[in-house]
């Protein structure tokens, strides 16, 4: 059992997307990093589809009443057990009693959290990710108790293992992106801008989506509703652009000018209001 | 199958088909041929399908190689399918039009000129055709409404439409399968649940099935509610073929 003394800004529990259920109107869901959210459950021998708290921003506080092993990658937010700095992207031993507290990241907004044997929450529509109207809860609260799988505590072999990251996917400005269904229908002019402009992300920014400050003479026409997906670009007739995340509608009504690639997703998710972006398109293979 | 389509990657891992785009009944069953056609042939490929108005995504697993499947899926377009006869079914929907479930049907009817019985008759009369279910889990995306209900959304969208709020936005009606925030104008509220996660399939509908809403009084209302609440409500419905 793990008791949640505070809960952070935006604490929920994901898995790698509810896959299927698109057809009916469900969001995909899912960690927003997924490259970090794989290294966590590696590191404790987890598939990548075991559930794993994603930690937004303001960390949560964590009482830990069992023995269990954690890892914790992604966004730096020197974590601590019992007032002890402990490594990130290192499987580590956690004996039962322990408090995790988390600082203020210095790199990076999203952290994953990792157990093994993965958190235990139910199952809803084939995924453990939160969303509203979906799982009962759509964010962790204070005095939450969450439970993880019950597991054989591994060999010292399991809790030695640790990774080197790539500061790039903290510090990179560069969105590596392909064309969107629509990018063909832009003059020439808005390409040009597009593509050689740098654009600040704004505080409207959340797992639905991240919104660009506004470029002056950008604009697109709307488009009868069709699909969109995780990392699409929109681009509004008032020239907003909104670059779709893992929590987003299904279909959409706004001109699909861009799309991410999945890296790119994932470098996204690492980013806060306030910096820079730019995209670049990908050659492709073809 | 005569229409004109385009194929194009969409992402690494997903191909995007348009068809003309108008929003009609044939597209809407060329769509769900195509859509049959392509699971039967690639099912070990596809991770998702999702359809809209004038266009048909799927969704492939991350190994797969997209810009490969494309001439094979335009050729499956071309090749000469079973023609098997699709059923849906026409749901009978109960609908509340009485002000306190649609707090804007009044407005509505004042704005248009119309009176409260003329506003229900209008939007109770069409045979609604479902194309799709996006925007929100559920959510239906409706043909048919008579144009003389076409509004503009609300200026200021609300931030909580309820759960079962029959709606009217631009030209289009629908229901709101949970609450949400939403821009549409509600006239009225079903009792009903357009979205349910234990169910086996989340939602009732699918597309080509067709609505027809059926008004109801308040006592009604809250007795359909009482029997979907303990499961043992049966909506009315009937089949057809495209």
């Amino acid at each position: 059992m793990i008791e949640v003394i505070a809960a952070g800004m935006f604490t929920t529990i994901q898995d790698s997307g509810r896959y299927g259920y698109r057809k009916w109107g469900v969001p995909l869901s899912g960690v927003m990093d997924q490259r970090s959210a794989r290294l966590a459950n590696h590191l404790v021998n987890n598939t990548n589809d075991e559930a794993i708290m994603e930690i937004t921003m303001t960390a949560p506080i964590l009482k830990f009443n069992v023995d269990t092993v954690i890892a914790i990658t992604g966004a730096g937010f020197s974590p601590s057990v019992n007032g002890q700095k402990i490594s990130m992207n290192k499987a580590v031993q956690i004996p039962k009693g322990s408090v995790i507290k988390f600082g203020k990241p210095s790199y990076g907004v999203r952290a994953y959290l990792s157990a093994l044997g993965g958190f235990s929450v139910p199952k809803i529509l084939d995924s453990y990710s939160f969303y509203p109207n979906i799982t009962e809860n759509f964010h962790i609260k204070k005095g939450n108790i969450l439970s993880i799988n019950t597991s054989e505590i591994p060999t010292t072999d399991l809790a030695n293992s640790s990774v080197k990251i790539s500061k790039a996917h903290f510090e990179s400005p560069i969105i590596t992106v392909d064309k969107g269904p629509e990018f063909n229908l832009l003059s020439r002019g808005v390409r040009e801008k597009l593509l050689h402009q740098s654009f600040e992300i704004s505080n409207d920014s959340n797992r639905m989506g991240y919104r660009l400050s506004a470029a002056e003479n950008i604009a697109a026409a709307e488009i009868i509703t069709s699909s969109v997906q995780p990392g699409t670009v929109q681009l509004t007739p008032s020239g907003q652009i909104i670059i779709l995340m893992r929590d987003c509608q299904t279909t959409g009504g706004y001109a699909r000018i861009l799309q991410l690639t999945d890296e790119a997703i994932n470098i996204l998710a690492q980013k806060r209001a306030g910096e820079s972006v730019r995209f670049v398109l990908r050659k492709l293979p073809f | 199958m005569s229409f004109s389509l385009t194929y194009q990657p969409f992402g690494a891992h997903a191909v995007l088909i348009c068809w003309p785009n108008i929003i009609d009944s044939d597209v809407r069953k060329d769509i769900q041929i195509f859509e049959a056609k392509i699971l039967n042939k690639f099912s070990e490929h596809i991770l998702e399908t999702v359809i809209a108005y004038s266009s048909l995504i799927l969704f492939f697993h991350e190994d797969a190689v997209v810009c490969d499947l494309i001439s094979p899926l335009k050729d499956l377009y071309i090749a000469p399918g079973e023609n098997q006869k699709k059923e849906y079914h026409i749901w009978k929907i109960p609908v509340c039009y009485k002000p306190q479930f649609g707090m804007d049907i009044e407005g509505l009817a004042k704005e248009k000129g119309y009176t409260l019985p003329e506003v229900i008759a209008m939007h109770t009369a069409p045979l609604y055709e479902v194309y799709f279910i996006g925007f929100l889990p559920g959510f239906p995306y409706l043909g048919g409404l008579d144009s003389r209900l076409a509004t503009t959304r609300l200026e200021i969208p609300r931030m909580a439409v309820p759960k079962g709020a029959v709606a009217i936005g631009g030209n289009q009606t629908g229901v709101y399968p949970s609450e949400s925030p939403g821009g549409w104008h509600i006239i009225g509220n079903t009792p009903l649940s357009f979205f349910d996660i234990n169910a086996s399939v989340p939602s009732f509908l699918t597309a080509g099935d067709k609505l027809k809403f059926i008004p109801i009084n308040e006592k009604e209302y809250h007795q359909i509610a009482a029997l979907q609440k303990e499961n043992s409500y049966e909506i009315e419905s009937e089949m057809y073929h495209d």
